[in-house]
Parts: structure tokens; sequence; C-alpha cells
């Protein structure tokens, strides 16, 4: 029981700090705070169930046409309706409160195109439903692929970030836009990859939470939400306290749902979520100074 | 524009006097129209009256209506109706007084957050409470109260918002909270206890929405924890008053008025593409009038007296 809800956990915790790390790009570096995080998690679930469905893609080509469209899409996004809120903020504070705004318009929108195309209804696939023998207790093929493709993804993003130029100047922006352009990094161009490197790893965990999870058009808030608080938890613009944040949220969740009650979860999220804002506000690897 | 308060005040009793005598002349619809317009005012100046001027973007606006709702859908049979209102303008504050104590001393972000996921959270611990306790989800809501008494009930809220509002702009706590607005490191260094100050205007909004959400219950006579806490609530509540204005105490009203209606038209017109509609509607909003009706009509009105030397 421990090591099967032990396995369950880190596969949650995985999808949900990879999907962090997406909110975290485009938080830390394009300085947006986007409410309609979740819906592209989602819209790319379905697109990825539409084509292994109807069109009969497997998944995982699937997400290889999936991830790069969400990332061409929200850098379109980026440019044209963001960019002026960019442009019209004076302050971070005031960009901060706009992109809030404008995002929770979109998010009613994506969600709505969502509700128009598939109903309400909660959707799913088998894709290699195949149990597999770990350490004694068997866990779906499917669950082991997406925590594999997850862990891949992140080290590389990881190591893209931390190792190459482009990389070092997203995270020079991230720390100090201002002095970034002293540099010669050219901040705007910077922000837009990073919104849209941030969409496409979303895309990319909705298709691997797709195959092993149910959803409906509805379940994107719930995702945002999580992604924010394993964001702040982590500390802002973080990556390594968005990994470590996003396993200890999805453990929470599996051992609360396996040994006290499926229905507290996000009680449970949302206590962890208050102890961190009351404790460690600047989460648990960020730096002092908010 | 300036005209002496005693003809402020008589002009307002003249108009609340007025706006009480709808129920006696109009139909049904057109009463339960009032009656949404009614709602949404209470709701919009409310949440008007903690985020306009400390401009911290509230997603919590059902989370505290829904409280007003199924407080009333439990109790409402069982206890007198001025005691249900009590206890349930007891549960919104004492919320909101955890919610800005925990969250109201950070950075406006955190708060944001916390808001945008507590209506999902309530809901699910209703739901959780209602199918693990009770062992029912939905409620009937028996109470004795005619669509009239409604009606007058939100107009007295309405008022009591409005009359709240004015006093606090008059207040040291409303001039505290316009330079909280400004510049909180300012108000810091002048001695304002910031949080305070926040924490106390925001259970104060909270709790015109936890009593405007007891005064509706019973216009539904089944509620379930969906219909309670629906998200879309706080989200119109939202456009409204941004696109009224927030910066103004009459500024959400503005918005409320064509909303509603516009709403009205586009829920009976095209029900399947509400959310899209309005989801584009509040975008537009945020981008062309960013300050609202009431900074646009502003913004005009000096620009006809500058024209005039």
């Amino acid at each position: 029981m421990f090591v099967e809800a032990l396995l369950t956990g880190i596969t949650l915790g995985g999808m949900y700090a990879l999907v962090a790390m997406g909110l975290t790009l485009q938080y830390g570096v394009a300085r947006i705070m986007n409410l309609s995080y979740g819906e592209i998690l989602v819209a790319a679930a379905f697109a990825v169930f539409w084509l292994f469905t109807v069109a009969g893609f497997n998944p995982l080509i699937g997400m290889a046409m999936v991830a790069p469209a969400a990332l061409v899409i929200n850098w379109v996004i980026y440019r044209i309706l963001l960019l002026p809120l960019v442009r019209r903020a004076k302050t971070r504070d005031a960009l901060e409160v706009d992109s809030i705004l404008a995002t929770f318009g979109l998010l009613f929108v994506v969600q709505g195109v969502m509700l128009v195309l598939f109903g309400g209804a909660y959707y799913s696939y088998s894709f290699l439903a195949i149990p597999v023998d770990v350490f004694g207790v068997t866990i779906a093929a499917n669950r082991l692929l997406a925590l594999a493709f997850a862990a891949v993804i992140g080290l590389a993003l990881y190591i893209g970030l931390t190792r190459t130029r482009a990389g070092t100047a997203l995270r020079a922006v991230a720390v100090d836009p201002v002095s970034a352009q002293l540099v010669a990094i050219d901040v705007r161009a910077a922000a837009a990859i990073a919104f849209a490197l941030g969409g496409g790893l979303v895309a990319a965990g909705g298709v691997l939470v797709s195959m092993f999870l149910t959803f409906n058009a509805n379940i994107g808030v719930v995702f945002t939400m999580k992604a924010l608080i394993v964001v702040i938890m982590g500390g802002v613009g973080n990556m390594l306290g968005a990994l470590v944040a996003g396993l200890i949220l999805g453990l929470t969740e599996t051992f609360v749902a396996t040994w006290i009650d499926p229905g507290l979860t996000l009680a449970a999220t949302y206590s962890i979520f208050l102890i961190i804002l009351l404790v460690r506000p600047q989460g648990l690897f960020g730096r002092g100074g908010r | 524009m300036t005209l002496p308060l005693p003809v402020k005040i008589v002009g307002a009793a003249v108009a609340v006097a007025m706006l009480a005598c709808v129920p006696l002349v109009a139909d049904g619809y057109r009463l339960s129209l009032a009656i949404g317009l009614l709602n949404y005012t209470v709701l919009a100046t409310a949440w008007a009256l903690f985020s306009g001027p400390t401009r911290y973007v509230s997603l919590a606006t059902v989370a505290f209506f829904g409280i007003g709702v199924y407080t009333v859908a439990v109790l409402g049979e069982v206890l007198a109706w001025p005691l249900v209102l009590l206890i349930a303008l007891g549960i919104g504050v004492v919320l909101a007084l955890i919610i800005g104590l925990s969250t109201l001393r950070l950075s406006g972000v955190y708060f944001v957050i916390f808001t945008f996921g507590l209506a999902e959270l309530v809901r699910q611990l209703v739901t959780w409470f209602e199918v693990n306790k009770t062992r029912t989800l939905g409620r009937y809501v028996f109470v004795d109260i005619t669509t009239d008494q409604i009606y007058w009930q939100l107009l007295a809220l309405a008022v009591m918002v409005f009359a709240a509002g004015l006093l606090i702009r008059r207040s040291r706590l409303g001039l505290a909270l316009r330079v909280i607005g400004d510049d909180e490191t300012v108000a810091r260094h002048v001695g304002i206890n910031v949080t305070a100050a926040k924490v106390a205007l925001f259970m104060l909004s909270a709790a015109f929405m936890t009593l405007c959400g007891a005064v509706m219950a019973p216009r539904w006579s089944y509620i379930d924890p969906a219909i309670a806490f629906n998200p879309v609530t706080s989200f119109q509540v939202l456009i409204m008053a941004l696109l009224g204005g927030v910066h103004r105490l009459y500024g959400p009203v503005l918005g409320v008025v064509p909303l509603t209606l516009l709403f009205e038209f586009l829920l009976a017109n095209f029900p399947n593409h509400f959310s899209i509609l309005i989801g584009i509607a509040f975008m537009l909003i945020v981008y062309a009038i960013p300050n609202g009706i009431a900074g646009l009509a502003e913004k005009l009105w000096a620009r006809v007296k500058g024209a005039r030397p």
C-alpha cells in the first residue's frame, strides 16, 4: 500500500513539477501572472484525445505535434494580447494586475470553446494500460511512461537554462529585467520566448496527464491553482524549487487520498499553501526581499 | 456638481423611496430583473469597496456569497430569519479575517492566487461534508420569504453598502487606504498599520457579500454546491465593477446596469456560447477602458471644462 501510494504520488508530483516549471518561466521571466494556464493543459489533453481516438495517432506522436503548436500559439498570444499590456504598464505591479485580468478573461474564452466542442463530460482514453510490476507493486505502464517523459523534459529544460547562453539570458531577465538590458539582452524577446516555452511545457504536461487521468473542460482551473501553489512554494523563478514542491504536493495529495479521504485532497493542498504563506512566503528555496 | 449635503441626502432618500415602490408596480419578470440588478449592485460595490482603494483583485466573491446561500439552506427552516442572517454574517466575517490575516500581509499576488482557488476549496469542502456527514448532495430552501421581501432586503443592503462606502471615504481609514493604494511603502512610513486597514476593509466587503448571498438564497428552491459556488458569479461581479470604474463609489453601478441587461440577453439567446462571449467582453473592457466608465466620463468632463476658458 505504502509503495503504491509512493509511486502514484511521485508520478503525480512529477506532472505538477513539470507544469509548474512552465508557469515559473511565464511568471518569473515574462512577469505574466497567467490565470488561463491550466486551460492550455486541458486544451492539449483534448487535442491529443482527438488525435488518438479520431485520427489514430499515438499520444506520443500527438505530443510531438501538440507541444510545438502550443509553443507557437503562446508566442502569438504574448505578442498580440499581452505585449500591449506590457507597454501600457508603468510598474511591475500594474503589469501583474493587468495580466491577471486579461488572462482571467482568456480563461473563460478558452473554457467556453472547449465546452462548446466537447461538453462538460469527463473524457479519457486507454493507452498503454498494461500492468507493470515495480518493487512488488503493479502500476500502469502509461504512468511510468508519463513520469519518464516528465523527467526527461524537466532535465532538458534545466540543462538548457543553466548551461546555454540563451538559458542564462532568460535567468538574467528573471533576476533583474533592467540590468539585463545593460548587458545587451533583448528583454521583450526573452519574455516572449519564456512565455512560449511555458506554454509548450504545459501542453506537454497536458498530454502526459491525459494518458492516465480523466479530464473535462472545467478542470483547467484546478491545474492552474496547483501550479501556482507549487511555484510559490518553490520560490518564483526557481526550477529546482518547483521540482521539490511539485513532488511534495503530489505525495501529500496521494497520501491524503489513500489514508484520509479522496474528497479532501484540495483542502490538503490549501493547508500546505497556507502554512507556506505563514512561515516562508518567499518559498522553500526563494531568497527574501518580498 | 457640488450640491450642499442636505440636498444630496434628500435626493438619495427620494431615489430610495422610488426604488422601494418597484415591487408594487412591476410584473414578475421586471421584478426579477430588478432583483438581479440590486444583487449585482451590492456585490460589485462591496467588491470595489475593498479592491478599489487597495488595488487587490479579489476573485473570491462567490465564496462568500455561496456561504451566505448555504447558511440559509441549512438553518433557514430551524431558526428565525434575523438570526440566520446574523450567523451567515458571522461565518463570512470570520473566514475573511482568517484569509486576510494570512495573505494580506504579503504582496498582492498571493492574495489574488489564494482567492482564485478559495471558491473551489469551499465548494469541495461543502460537497465533502454533505456527502460524508449528511449523506445528501443538494438541499431544498424552505423559507417563508416572498420575492417582494427579497427585493426590499436587497435594497436595504444596497443603501447600507453605499452608506458604508461614504463613511469610510470620510474617515481616517479611508485616507489610510488611499495612501496604501498609491504607495504601500509610504503608507508604512507615515505610521499606517497597513495590514490592519486592509484586513478590516476585506472583512467589511465580505460581510456584504455573505449577507447578499443569504438574502438571495430563497430565490432558488433547490441548491447544491455547484449552484451556490458558481465561479461565473465572481467573474461577473469583477467585470461589472471594472467596467463601471472602481475608484468611485458610484462607479460599479454604471457597470452593473448595462452588463446585467447584456448577460440577460446573452443567456437568453446564446446559452451555449455565454462563457466565450463574456470572456471576450471582459477582455475588451480590460484593454479599452482600464479606468471604467466613471474614469472615461471624468476624462471627458475635464476636456469639456478645459476647452471652456
